[in-house]
């Protein structure tokens, strides 16, 4: 077959004088699926971005169908054909789902009126013809981050782009969702697409590609026929030594309840129920895992948790104590930490320093301040030890969190929510986008923070990880808790789906300890 | 020399962006006028000829330097609050109020009548705070009608009630001398207010980089969410930078009534609140930067009047010129491309030194 993408030395570097790129090379063969995997900071969303014209490496060159080009900007790369579907999504956030997805190829009522009727129609279709499931006339902004993943998806799939370039598409999807995204991939192989794909998770990388690049420190280490490795020895390839994905031995000793909710409702200013009559408890010395599609309720939830709105009903105690309506700063002083599902939103501010950063719920306190005044000093000192800590790859302290990698400001998020003492941690994706070396770090230092007697409530599109790390799960559909598993150690994948797809319910399920 | 280049780009950038203005200046006055070297030399040495014109600079500086700072601690949060080109005026015309009916000895008259100007700058800028901050109406809107509200409602409190009926035109009541702020050059009107407002600069860039309310209101600006998130209280940061801001607004609108005219005779807006905007957008929000843009705007402005006077070229060119270095300042992509080159080879160099001590 014939090579359809030929990347030849490039080389990037970044104005801060980060090179991201040394000279590589990758040849995509056409109608093939090609993965590109690599630890957090290789280099891998800094190659696709010069490929799709986002960035313009100072060396080497693309070849494309055989001619040497030259993308200005991405619209030059989608005009011969190339999609993107990036790590931060790129939608418009007042725009609706239908109006994104048609974003400029829009179908015109006359010549200058935009034919909602039909973009919405068109959605639909094309959302039916893929199986990924979006509400057409939603606002992004009021979407949870796995559903825009899906819009952002769609978008890529329905400008039919010959080369489509996914970067994490997989990070916030369901294993459902994945399931339903692999076979639309392999169906889009079969009519003559190329696909470019990068992930963390080796087992889909496996599972999908046919060849598979792996870069580490800039460069390409090796590129092989996927047939031709197992998924150890890419792991293997990628840091360099072996890594532990066994499930965790359950708590050894648990206390009493640390949180517990208690018949929560919350409606939303659409007037739609979002979550109903919501109960569980969660104990000192336990992750308590709830599985879901997101969308269903989990993002409303956490906002709650986190004082970052309050229930139409029902209350929320920590510790003994109500917390329903608490400020995010009161419901922190009193130990909760929250890491956030979408991270470039909530979790960091990109223009801001990495130590302006790490302090933004503690600055006030009295390592980091006296009278009001920044002990900058301290607080470069303590940066150095949490990015040491948390093996986090950047330039220096004082670099922007914005021009880290991916994976790498979500570790950014994890150090400092890990790091507060928290006594109750909500964890939300916490680790969505980072490779598997500091995957093993987070989830060790969430099983320290459970046997240490501190309460974790885990929320995760990704079910290994759910059942990795569970001592207890309960599963979320449509606002409503529809099963509770006191016992995960026989539990699988297969068992927690038809609740997640609303197929299956327990009647009067919710995660309360006596019952 | 290429790592002092990147370190200091954004600087070496804009004094770049000044010397293309200045150099676009001097091509038009080539153009228009028909004395150019004479004119030339007016415009650019004008104001460091006699000593009246350099204290002129200085003198115009100061309200320029306090407006630009209020702008700037504004902006940092991300509010764009317009308001200081009110805030100065109303302070200053109740300050002037304030002043001409009272009596008391001089240090306590003059703290007092700056604390009642602070006053009415922060609650002129407490206004659109609230607004935003509670219904999420544009501050930019609000502060910019309220520049109105704050001139007629100056007008008419001066014109109607503190107007000094034996003057041959409109102005106060003269101030007494216990409310005047002494001069600290001898022969020029440089008085006090200047260094009080390199003072507030300075507080400014302490307060903003050095205090932890000062934090509150950068993280707010940089990412509201991330401050909502980490804690932070985000309607009173929204609320309380405009309250800053127009606090200080204030000052520099009644330090110029005590220092300068002594009364106050404004009929029109003065504008120093605009020449705010433009100072804090070419010191980039910094308010030690602020204090250089600000005597670099005073230059040119006292360049310009000098050329009006002394040669055959309007006054109206400083307005050209000063948009020019703004857009060049503000165009993110300007000298772009030369970054990239020195950076490229800057870490090509370091890549090197690198696979060599390996
Ligand atoms: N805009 C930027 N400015 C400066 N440096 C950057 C920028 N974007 C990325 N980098 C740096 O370039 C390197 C490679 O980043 P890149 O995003 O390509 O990594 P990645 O392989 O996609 O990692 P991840 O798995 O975490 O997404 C990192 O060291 C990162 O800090
Ligand atoms: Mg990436």
């Amino acid at each position: 077959m014939e090579s359809i993408l030929q990347v030849n030395n490039i080389t990037m570097v970044y104005p801060a004088g980060v090179i991201a790129n040394k000279n590589v090379s990758v040849d995509v063969t056409e109608k093939t699926i090609h993965a590109i995997v690599g630890e957090n900071g290789a280099g891998k969303s800094t190659l696709m971005k010069a490929i799709f014209g986002i960035i313009h490496p100072q060396e080497g060159d693309i070849i494309y169908k055989g001619k040497k080009v030259n993308f200005k900007n991405p619209d030059d790369a989608i005009n011969v054909g190339i999609g993107m579907v990036h790590q931060h999504l790129m939608l418009a956030p007042d725009l609706t789902v239908a109006e994104n997805l048609i974003l400029g190829v829009e179908p015109r009522k006359g010549s200058l009126f935009l034919d909602t009727d039909k973009a919405v129609r068109i959605t639909k279709e094309v959302s039916e013809r893929y199986g990924l499931d979006v509400p057409a006339d939603k606002k992004i902004k009021d979407l949870p981050i796995g559903v825009r993943q899906r819009v952002e998806i769609l978008k890529a799939l329905y400008r039919n782009a010959e080369l489509l370039i996914l970067d994490e598409p997989t990070a916030v999807l369901t294993p459902q969702e994945t399931v339903i995204l692999f076979k639309t991939l392999f169906r889009l192989k079969e009519n003559g697409k190329t696909i470019l794909f990068i992930s963390h998770k080796l087992s889909e990388v496996k599972q999908l590609a046919d060849r598979i690049t792996v870069m580490r420190d800039a460069r390409v280490i090796t590129t092989e026929d996927a047939s031709d490795v197992t998924e150890e020895e890419i792991a293997h390839l990628m840091v360099g030594r072996d890594i532990d994905t066994a499930r965790l031995d359950p708590p050894e000793k648990m206390g009493g309840v640390r949180l517990s909710v208690k018949n929560v409702s919350y409606i939303d200013d659409e007037n739609v129920q979002v979550l109903k009559n919501i109960n569980f408890d969660i104990r000192a010395g336990e992750i308590l895992g709830i599985a879901g599609v997101d969308g269903n309720g989990q993002t409303e939830l956490i906002d709650i948790l986190t004082g970052l709105s309050r229930p139409t009903e029902g209350s929320i105690s920590m510790d003994g104590k109500n917390i329903a309506g608490l400020s995010p700063r009161q419901v922190r002083e009193l130990g909760m930490s929250h890491i956030p599902e979408d991270r470039m939103e909530n979790g960091v501010a990109d223009t801001a320093s990495l130590e302006e950063n790490f302090i933004v719920d503690r600055y006030y306190k009295k390592e980091f301040s006296r009278y009001g005044k920044l002990d900058w000093k301290y607080i470069r000192k303590y940066s150095k030890e949490l990015i040491q800590k948390f093996n986090i790859l950047t330039q220096s302290s004082r670099t922007p969190a914005g021009s880290l990698s991916g994976g790498n400001i979500q570790k950014v998020v994890v150090a400092r929510e890990l790091s507060s003492d928290p006594q109750i941690i909500i964890a939300a994706q916490p680790t969505r986008g980072v490779d598997i070396g500091s995957e093993e770090l987070i989830h060790v230092l969430l099983k320290d923070a459970r046997d240490s007697g501190k309460a974790v409530f885990l929320i995760s599109a990704d079910l290994d990880e759910i059942l990795k790390l569970s001592s207890r799960i309960i599963v979320i559909y449509n606002g409503e808790i529809t099963a509770h598993f006191k016992d995960v150690s026989k539990v699988t994948g297969k068992d927690l789906g038809p609740y997640m797809l609303g197929v299956k319910k327990e009647e009067g399920a919710h995660g309360e300890i006596h019952s | 020399m290429e790592k002092f280049i990147l370190k200091y780009f954004t600087l070496i950038r804009t004094l770049i962006a000044i010397l293309v203005g200045v150099i676009i200046s001097i091509v038009l006055i080539y153009l228009i006028s028909k004395t150019p070297a004479y004119s030339l030399k007016q415009f650019l040495l004008g104001p460091i000829l006699s000593k009246s014109r350099l204290a002129n600079v200085f003198e115009n500086a100061s309200p320029i330097i306090f407006c630009g700072v209020a702008i700037a601690i504004a902006f940092q949060a991300k509010q764009f609050n317009v308001g200081a080109e009110g805030a100065l005026f109303l302070s200053a015309a109740i300050g002037t109020a304030f002043a001409v009916s009272t009596h008391m000895p001089a240090l306590p008259h003059v703290i007092l009548i700056l604390v009642v100007a602070g006053l009415t700058g922060a609650a002129w800028g407490w206004i659109p705070g609230v607004l935003k901050a509670k219904w999420g109406a544009s501050e930019l809107v609000s502060s910019l009608m309220m520049n109105y509200v704050a001139y007629f409602l100056g007008l008419y409190l001066i014109n109607s009630h503190f107007r000094d009926k034996s003057a041959g035109f409109l102005v106060s009541l003269p101030l007494p001398k216990t409310a005047w702020l002494p001069q600290i050059i001898p022969g020029t009107r440089i008085h006090v207010g200047i260094i009080l407002a390199v003072i507030f600069a300075l507080l400014g860039y302490y307060f903003l980089y050095h205090t932890t309310t000062g934090y509150e209101i950068r993280t707010t600006g940089n990412n509201d969410k991330f401050a909502r998130f980490g804690g932070i209280n985000v309607v009173k940061v929204v609320i309380l930078s405009q309250v800053i801001s127009g606090m200080i607004a204030g000052f520099g609108g009644m330090t110029e009534v005590m220092g300068i005219h002594h009364r106050f005779n404004w009929q029109n807006s003065p504008g120093y609140g605009w020449d705010g905007v433009i100072v804090a957008i070419i010191g980039r929000n910094h308010p030690i930067l602020i204090i250089f843009a600000a005597l670099f705007l005073s230059y040119l402005r006292v360049g310009s009047q000098v050329l009006n006077l002394m040669a055959d070229v309007p006054s109206e060119l400083v307005a050209v010129i000063q948009a020019i270095i703004i857009i060049l300042i503000t165009a993110e992509a300007f000298l772009s491309q030369w970054k990239y080159k020195i950076t490229m080879k800057q870490a090509s160099l370091e890549e090197a030194g690198n696979e060599s001590i390996a």
